[in-house]
C-alpha cells in the first residue's frame, strides 16, 4: 500500500500554465527549490527557481518554442547533478553535462531539442585497480581504488556524504561504472560512479593557504603577476584584447594535473579550436596529449541561457571531483560575463527587482561563492588538492567601472587587466602591467627565491620599478620629446622598452615562444639587467645614450625567445655585449 | 483552423489575444484584416489567459474586430535551389515580379545551433584583394567578419568589393551569396543590385530586401530568413555562402523597439538585456560542418552611431564575432579607399587560413611587424605635432615615415585593384625595408635573410 501512494505521488503530476521564453509557470506541482522537472510532452529538463503560492516557476534547460499551456509537468525529485567517474576527461560537455559528441550521434550536426545523454558511459568497462582491502576502515572521500584513465590515474572515492564503515569485500577487474565494486560490512554497495548536485560545494577537511605559483609558461604572468596554485584570478578586457588566448594558453601549458575548461556563452569555433588542437599538443611535464588531462564545457552563445547559467557550476563540480583526489586543477571560465548575464535574464523573466544595470541583485554573492570554491585544500581522505579558478570578464565597451568586473574584483586576487591600446598595436599578451596586480607575491616569494633564483624577486622588483619609471617619463617625453631627458633617463626608457619587448611580449602562436618555463624566464630578465648595469656605468663614464643605443648584442637579445636552446646562443649574446661596452668605455 | 476575434490590446508591435484554447510558445500567427489582408506575427508569450503576439509588420490596421488564426507550428521558410538569382522581400515573398520559390524543405528560421563538437575548423584563406584585409586581417572560409563603419563611409563599396574579387586560390568553386538589406535606403539597395546585375554576381545571389520605408519590425525575421537560406544552401547543396548582412544597426533599432513596446527593463542605453544573445542566434550561424563541402561565411555591417565601437551594437557584436574591418573617417577624410584602420581591425581566425602551404611562412610575422610599425608611427605624430620633426630621433623619424608610406601604399588601393596575396606580402616588405633591419623584432632572422628586398635579391633571379 506504501508503494501505491509513492507510486500515486510520483504520477502526480503539475501543469503547465504560461511559457514565456526559457521561462515557464507550472501549477499543481509538489516542488522544492532546484529540484529537475521534465517540461512538456516531449520532457524537456528544467529546474525550479522560484515557488510563489501555487506558481512554480521553472527554468528550461533547451528551447521552448512549441511548447503549450496545459502540458504536464513532472518532477525528478533530484536537484541538478553531475555523474562523477571514470570517462570525464577529454570529453566536451554541454552546461548540463550532455556529452556533445554523443548528442551527434543522437541528432546530427545541429543540436535539437529534448535528447537526454548521461554524462559518462554507462557500457563502457574499466579496469579497477582496489587499494583498500577487506576489514578496512573507510571514511567519507576514502580512496577506494583507482582506474588508469588515460595517462591521468582516477582515483575512485567512497561519495563524500556518507558514513564511515568498514569494507566487506572490493573487486578487481573490470568494470563498468554501475557496476557495484565495493560492499561496506553494514551492506552498503557502491558502484565507481557517484553524483553530486552542482549548486553544492563538495566539502574538504580544511582549506589551506596558496604557496606554490602555478607556473602557466607565460612570461608577464609568473614573472610579475603569478597565480597561485588554489589561487583565484581574473581577466577581464573588452572584446579582442586576448582573454581567450590567455585562457587557452593556461589551459595549455599550466602545470595543473587537470584542466576544466568552459566556454560559457562564447563562440562555437573557439570549442572547436581547442577540441582539433588540444589532442595534438603535447605536456610539457608529461610528454601526452593534452587533451588526456583536459574536460570541456561548450556552452556557447547561441545554446540556451539556462544551461549557460548552470555550465560554470557543472564545471567547478567536476573541478572539485578531481581536486578530491588529491590533484592539482586549474579552472578557466569565459566568459563570466555570459554567465552573469545568463543570470541577468533568468532574473529579468522573473520581473525580479533589478539591481545595477539590471542584474539582480545577488549578482555579487553568486559570484563570491563561486570563486569561494577555488582552493587549497586537504581533501576528506588526507591528500592535498587544489583548485584554481581563472575567469574571463566582459565588460561592456571594455569599461571596467561595470558591475561584473567590480564585484569579481572584490574576490579574486589576481587581476590582469587587458588592455585595448595594447593589443591594437599587436602587443600581446596585452595585460596592462601597471594596472594589474597579485596579491600572492609574498605567500609565493620562498616558493621563488628556492626554485628559481634568490635573485628573482629582486629582479621582479628591479623590473617592475624601471617599468614605473618608464610610465612617469613618458608623460614628459609626450611633451618635449626623448632627447629633453636627462642621459641616465634615455638608458632608462631604453631597458624599459627592452622589458617590454623582449621579456613582456609572448607570441602565442609561436612554437617556441608559447610557452617559456621559469628558467628562461629567468635568463631574459637577467640578461636585460645585465644591459641595464652596463648602460648606466658606460653613461656614467661617458659614453652617449646614442652610443649605448647602438650596442648591437642588444639587438640580439630579442631573438632568444624563438629559440629553443638558447643558453649558447644567449651566453654568445653576452660575450659580445660586454665586449662591446668595453670597447665604448675605453673609448671614453 | 479557428479565428479568433478576441484582441483586447494592441501596443506597438504587440497584440493581445485572450480566451483562447492552448497556443504554442513561438506560433505563427496570421491576423486577418476587414478587408481580408494578412499580416504575420509570433507568440513570445502564452498562457491560458492570455496570447501575447509580436507583428511583423505594421500594425496599422489592426483592430480588436480582426481575426487571429494560430498556424500550430513555428516560423517555416520555404527553400530550394530556385531562390538563386531571386529577390524578396525582407518577409521572404518574391518582389522580383517572378514566380513563388516551389518549396524543396521547409525550414525553421530560427535555425538550431551548431553542436560544437560537430563544426569543422575554418582553415581556408579567402583572398579579397585588399591588402589591410588579406595581409593583416585575414578572411577565412566559415568565419563572421563585421565591418564596423560610420554614417556616409564606403563601407557598402568595401563589402562589395569584397563580394566581389573573394575567392579561394587553388580553388574553382564560386561563392554564392546571400544579401540581406535591413532599413537601408532604395539608392543604397539599388547599388548593390547594379553591382550584382554588372558582376554577374546576381545568378548566384539570393537577395532580401527590407528597405528603410518597409515595417521596422519586419527586419527581426530579414537576417533569420537569410540565414536559413544560407545554411540550406551551404549545408544541403554544399555551396560555400557569403552572406552579407546590412545594416545590423537597423536590426537592433528594431529590436529595441520591441523590447520597448513589451515593457521590459532596458539594457545599456534602451537595448534589451538579451541583444548579446540574439545576435549571437544570427551571428553563430556561420562556420563549417566537419565532413561536409559547404560553409556559411558571414559580412555583417553596422554603422556605429556616433563612430563610437563602444556603443553596444558595435560591442556586442564585436564581442559575438571573430574580428573586426573597422572603417576609419580620418582615413576617408583623407582621401584614402579603402578607409580601413588596422589599428582597431582585428580577424582571430587569420592564423588559421595563413602560412606555409596556405598564404606565404612569413604571413604572420610581417603582419605583426607592420602593425607594431605602423602603430608606433602613428603615436608619434601627436608628438610630432607639439615637439616638430626636429625633436625626432632618428629611429622615430622613419617610424613616422613608414605610417604616411603605410597608408599611401599599403591601405591605399583602387575599387577594382585586386591584388593577390604576394603582391600584398611583397609590398609589406618594400614597407618595412624602409626600416633598419634591427628594428624588425617581430622576425626571425631566417626570414628576413629569405624575403627582405635587401637580402632577397639572389632569391630573385631563380
Ligand atoms: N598572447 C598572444 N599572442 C599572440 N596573439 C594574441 C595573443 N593574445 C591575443 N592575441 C590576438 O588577439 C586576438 C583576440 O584575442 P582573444 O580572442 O583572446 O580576445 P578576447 O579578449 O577573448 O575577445 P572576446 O571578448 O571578443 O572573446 C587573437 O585572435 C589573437 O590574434
Ligand atoms: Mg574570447
Amino acid at each position: 500500500m506504501e508503494v501505491t501512494t509513492k507510486h500515486a505521488k510520483e504520477q502526480k503530476q503539475g501543469v503547465l500554465k504560461r511559457i514565456a521564453g526559457p521561462v515557464v509557470t507550472a501549477v499543481n506541482l509538489d516542488a522544492h527549490m532546484y529540484d529537475v522537472v521534465k517540461v512538456g510532452k516531449e520532457e524537456l529538463m528544467g529546474e525550479v527557481i522560484k515557488i510563489q503560492g501555487e506558481s512554480v516557476i521553472i527554468q528550461v534547460y533547451e528551447d521552448t518554442s512549441g511548447i503549450r499551456p496545459g502540458e504536464p509537468v513532472s518532477n525528478t525529485g533530484l536537484s541538478l547533478a553531475v555523474e562523477l567517474g571514470p570517462g570525464l576527461l577529454t570529453s566536451i560537455y554541454d552546461g548540463i553535462q550532455r556529452p556533445l559528441s554523443v548528442l551527434v550521434d543522437k541528432m546530427g550536426n545541429f543540436i535539437e531539442r529534448g535528447v537526454t545523454a548521461p554524462g559518462l558511459s554507462h557500457d563502457k568497462k574499466w579496469t579497477f585497480k582496489p587499494l583498500v582491502k577487506s576489514g578496512d576502515k573507510v571514511e567519507p572521500g576514502a580512496i577506494l581504488g583507482e582506474v588508469q584513465e588515460t595517462n591521468i590515474v582516477h582515483k575512485v572515492m567512497l561519495p563524500p556524504n556518507v558514513k564511515p564503515g568498514t569494507v566487506k569485500t572490493i573487486k578487481s577487474g573490470d568494470y563498468t561504472i554501475d557496476e557495484i565494486i565495493c560492499v561496506l560490512e553494514d551492506g552498503r554497495e557502491y558502484p565507481m560512479i557517484q553524483r553530486w548536485p552542482v549548486r553544492v560545494p563538495r566539502p574538504v577537511k580544511e582549506k589551506m593557504n596558496p604557496t606554490i605559483p602555478l607556473i602557466t609558461g607565460q612570461r608577464i604572468l609568473d614573472g610579475l603577476f603569478p597565480i597561485a596554485k588554489g589561487g583565484t584570478a581574473a581577466i577581464p578586457g573588452p572584446f579582442g584584447s586576448g582573454k581567450t588566448v590567455t585562457q587557452q594558453q593556461l589551459a595549455k601549458w599550466s602545470d595543473a594535473e587537470i584542466v576544466v575548461y568552459i566556454g560559457c556563452g562564447e563562440r562555437g569555433n573557439e570549442m572547436t579550436e581547442v577540441l582539433t588542437e588540444f589532442p595534438h599538443l603535447e605536456d610539457p611535464k608529461s610528454g601526452k596529449p593534452l587533451m588526456e588531462r583536459t574536460v570541456l564545457i561548450a556552452n556557447t552563445s547561441n545554446m540556451p541561457v539556462a544551461a549557460r547559467e548552470a555550465s560554470v557550476y557543472t564545471g567547478i563540480t567536476i573541478a572539485e571531483y578531481f581536486r578530491d583526489m588529491g590533484y592539482d586543477v586549474s579552472l578557466m571560465a569565459d566568459s563570466t560575463s555570459r554567465w552573469a548575464e545568463a543570470m541577468r535574464e533568468i532574473s529579468s523573466r522573473l520581473e525580479e527587482m533589478p539591481g545595477e544595470e539590471g542584474y539582480p541583485a545577488y549578482l555579487a554573492a553568486r559570484l563570491s561563492e563561486f570563486y569561494e570554491r577555488a582552493g587549497l585544500v586537504k581533501t576528506l581522505n588526507g591528500a592535498r588538492g587544489s583548485v584554481s579558478v581563472i575567469g574571463a570578464v566582459s565588460p561592456p565597451g571594455g569599461d571596467f567601472s561595470e558591475p561584473v568586473t567590480q564585484n569579481t574584483l572584490r574576490i579574486v586576487k589576481v587581476f590582469w587587466a587587458l588592455d585595448a591600446k595594447l593589443s591594437q598595436r599587436r602587443h600581446f599578451p596585452a595585460i596592462n602591467w601597471l594596472n594589474s596586480y597579485s596579491l600572492y607575491l609574498e605567500a609565493l616569494h620562498d616558493y621563488y627565491d628556492k626554485e628559481v633564483s634568490p635573485e628573482w624577486n629582486t629582479i621582479r622588483s628591479w623590473a617592475m620599478e624601471i617599468l614605473q619609471k618608464e610610465a612617469e617619463l613618458q608623460e614628459i617625453v609626450q611633451l618635449v620629446g626623448s632627447d629633453a631627458l636627462p642621459e641616465s633617463e634615455q638608458v632608462t626608457i631604453e631597458v624599459a622598452r627592452m622589458i617590454r619587448e623582449i621579456f613582456l611580449q609572448q607570441n602565442a602562436y609561436d612554437a617556441v615562444d608559447t610557452f617559456c618555463d621559469m628558467k628562461k624566464q629567468y635568463a631574459m630578465m637577467k640578461a636585460i639587467k645585465t644591459y641595464a648595469e652596463l648602460s648606466y656605468s658606460a653613461q656614467l663614464v661617458g659614453v652617449s645614450p646614442a652610443q649605448i643605443n647602438a650596442v648591437k648584442a642588444k639587438n640580439e637579445l630579442a631573438q632568444i625567445k624563438f629559440i629553443k636552446d638558447y643558453t649558447p646562443e644567449l651566453a654568445k649574446i653576452m660575450k659580445q655585449m660586454d665586449d662591446e661596452f668595453n670597447t665604448l668605455r675605453s673609448a671614453a | 483552423m479557428k479565428e479568433y476575434r478576441t484582441i483586447s490590446k494592441i501596443a506597438g508591435p504587440l497584440v493581445f489575444v485572450e480566451k483562447t484554447e492552448p497556443i504554442a510558445y513561438g506560433e505563427l500567427v496570421n491576423i486577418i484584416l476587414a478587408d481580408g489582408t494578412t499580416k504575420r506575427g509570433q507568440v513570445l508569450d502564452t498562457s491560458d489567459e492570455l496570447v501575447v503576439v509580436q507583428i511583423f509588420e505594421t500594425t496599422a490596421g489592426i483592430g480588436r474586430d480582426s481575426g487571429v488564426r494560430f498556424t500550430g507550428e513555428t516560423i517555416k521558410m520555404p527553400v530550394g535551389r530556385e531562390m538563386l538569382g531571386r529577390i524578396l522581400s525582407g518577409g521572404g515573398k518574391p518582389i522580383d515580379g517572378g514566380p513563388d520559390i516551389v518549396p524543396e524543405k521547409r525550414l525553421d528560421i530560427n535555425g538550431a545551433a551548431i553542436n560544437p563538437y560537430a563544426r569543422g575548423m575554418p582553415a581556408d584563406f579567402i583572398q579579397t584583394g585588399i591588402s589591410t584585409i588579406d595581409g593583416t586581417n585575414t578572411l577565412v572560409r566559415g568565419q563572421k567578419l563585421p565591418i564596423f563603419s560610420g554614417a556616409g563611409l564606403p563601407h557598402n563599396n568595401v563589402a562589395l568589393q569584397i563580394a566581389r574579387q573573394a575567392k579561394v586560390p587553388g580553388s574553382t568553386e564560386k561563392f554564392a551569396v546571400v544579401f540581406a538589406a535591413m532599413g537601408i535606403t532604395k539608392e543604397e539597395a539599388n547599388y548593390f543590385m547594379q553591382d550584382f546585375e554588372r558582376t554577374g554576381a546576381l545568378e548566384r545571389a539570393v537577395v532580401f530586401l527590407n528597405l528603410a520605408d518597409d515595417p521596422a519590425v519586419e527586419r527581426i525575421i530579414t537576417p533569420r530568413l537569410a540565414l536559413t537560406t544560407a545554411e540550406y544552401l551551404a549545408f544541403e547543396l554544399g555551396m560555400h555562402v557569403l552572406v552579407i548582412l546590412t545594416d545590423m544597426t537597423n536590426y537592433c533599432e528594431a529590436l529595441r523597439q520591441i523590447g520597448a513596446a513589451r515593457e521590459e527593463v532596458p539594457g545599456r542605453r534602451g537595448y534589451p538585456g538579451y541583444m548579446y544573445t540574439d545576435l549571437a542566434n544570427l551571428y553563430e550561424r556561420a562556420g563549417m560542418i566537419k565532413g561536409q563541402k559547404g560553409s556559411v561565411t558571414q559580412i555583417p555591417i553596422l554603422t556605429m552611431p556616433g563612430d563610437d565601437i563602444t556603443h553596444p551594437i558595435a560591442d556586442l557584436t564585436g564581442y559575438i564575432t571573430e574580428g573586426q574591418i573597422v572603417v576609419n573617417r580620418d582615413l576617408h577624410r583623407k582621401g584614402i579607399y579603402p578607409p580601413i584602420n588596422v589599428l582597431p581591425s582585428l580577424s582571430r581566425l587569420m592564423n588559421l587560413g595563413i602560412g606555409k602551404g596556405k598564404t606565404r611562412e612569413d604571413h604572420k610575422k610581417v603582419s605583426d611587424q607592420m602593425y607594431a610599425g605602423y602603430a608606433e608611427g602613428n603615436d608619434l605624430r601627436g608628438l610630432v605635432a607639439i615637439v616638430g620633426k626636429d625633436a625626432l630621433s632618428e629611429r622615430d623619424r622613419l617610424l613616422l615615415e613608414f605610417a604616411d608610406l603605410f597608408e599611401s601604399r599599403f591601405v591605399r588601393q583602387g575599387y577594382d585593384e585586386d591584388r593577390s596575396i604576394e603582391d600584398t606580402l611583397n609590398l609589406a616588405w618594400d614597407l618595412l625595408a624602409t626600416l633598419p633591419v634591427e628594428q624588425l623584432t617581430r622576425i626571425d632572422r631566417e626570414l628576413i635573410n629569405k624575403y627582405h628586398p635587401k637580402f632577397r635579391t639572389g632569391a630573385k633571379k631563380e
